[in-house]
């Protein structure tokens, strides 16, 4: 055992917000979020295969108000994880790197996924209301 | 001359005890997912309505069956290689750690299944 406690790099907390690393750590989280829908997509499809009730149930419960709230989460966490994650490809094969692309790029993920889970929304809402 | 063993070099494993396999297989089934994600939510927003009857229709032509499958076994895949390095990075203790990926790859294994065979079920009318 080393005498004295090795030198640590300082912890997350000590640095002034940027938008790289709250990207990555939102792209880190809506993914945990996704894995969490992968679960709700399966419960929506064996419903779907066990027949018209147990189908007409989880449609009940995706259309109560935090079925709804997880719904429009779940868009949002999937259109931002899909835009960073293509992001995210553009880099491993070596482009994007520059400051000023690194934040537009950055910038124009996270307005954009926002902006289509309301164009979205608004669509599903105005079909629904027609 | 290496202090690596034959067996260590012919595999790439360094002392990670894991190659690039990982990474790799999330980037490939992160290219995967774009058109299957995107074929997905395009096919659920115009379908006419989400009556049982709709639903159930649209998922028993061959090929909307055919990609649905398809998208629940590579989802399943890139969201396992995902959340498993979310498990390694905060859960420091071995016993838990073990635990928590024994429980993980298990839990996508059942989820994922469970997917399919419902995808099949409504395919084949059972």
């Amino acid at each position: 055992m080393p005498s004295r406690a090795r030198p640590l790099s300082p912890h997350v907390g000590i640095y002034r917000w940027q938008i790289g690393s709250s990207l990555s750590i939102l792209h880190r989280i809506t993914g945990v979020f996704l894995a969490l829908g992968l679960l709700a997509l399966g419960y929506w499809l064996v419903s779907l295969a066990g027949g018209e009730e147990s189908y007409a149930a989880a449609a009940r419960l995706f259309a109560s108000p935090l079925g709804l709230l997880f719904l429009i989460g779940w868009t949002f966490a999937f259109l931002y994880h899909l835009l960073n994650g293509v992001r995210h490809l553009f880099w491993d094969v070596g482009r994007g790197f520059e400051r000023v692309q690194r934040h537009a790029s950055g910038w124009f993920v996270f307005l954009g996924s926002i902006a289509l889970t309301v164009c979205l929304w608004a669509l599903i809402w105005a079909e629904h209301h027609s | 001359m290496s202090l690596r063993s034959p067996l260590g070099q012919v595999s790439g494993l360094g002392s990670a005890k894991d190659g690039t396999g990982h990474w790799w297989s999330q980037r490939v089934t992160a290219v995967a997912l774009v058109p299957l994600t995107l074929w997905f939510l395009f096919s659920l927003l115009t379908l006419p309505s989400f009556e049982y009857v709709t639903v159930r229709t649209w998922l028993s032509f061959p090929m909307s069956a055919f990609l649905a499958a398809l998208l629940a076994a590579v989802l399943s895949y890139h969201s396992y290689l995902g959340t498993t390095v979310v498990i390694e990075d905060y859960v420091h203790s071995h016993g838990a750690k073990l635990l928590a990926l024994l429980s993980l790859r298990f839990l996508y294994v059942l989820v994922g299944g469970a997917s399919i065979f419902a995808i099949l079920r409504v395919a084949f009318g059972s």
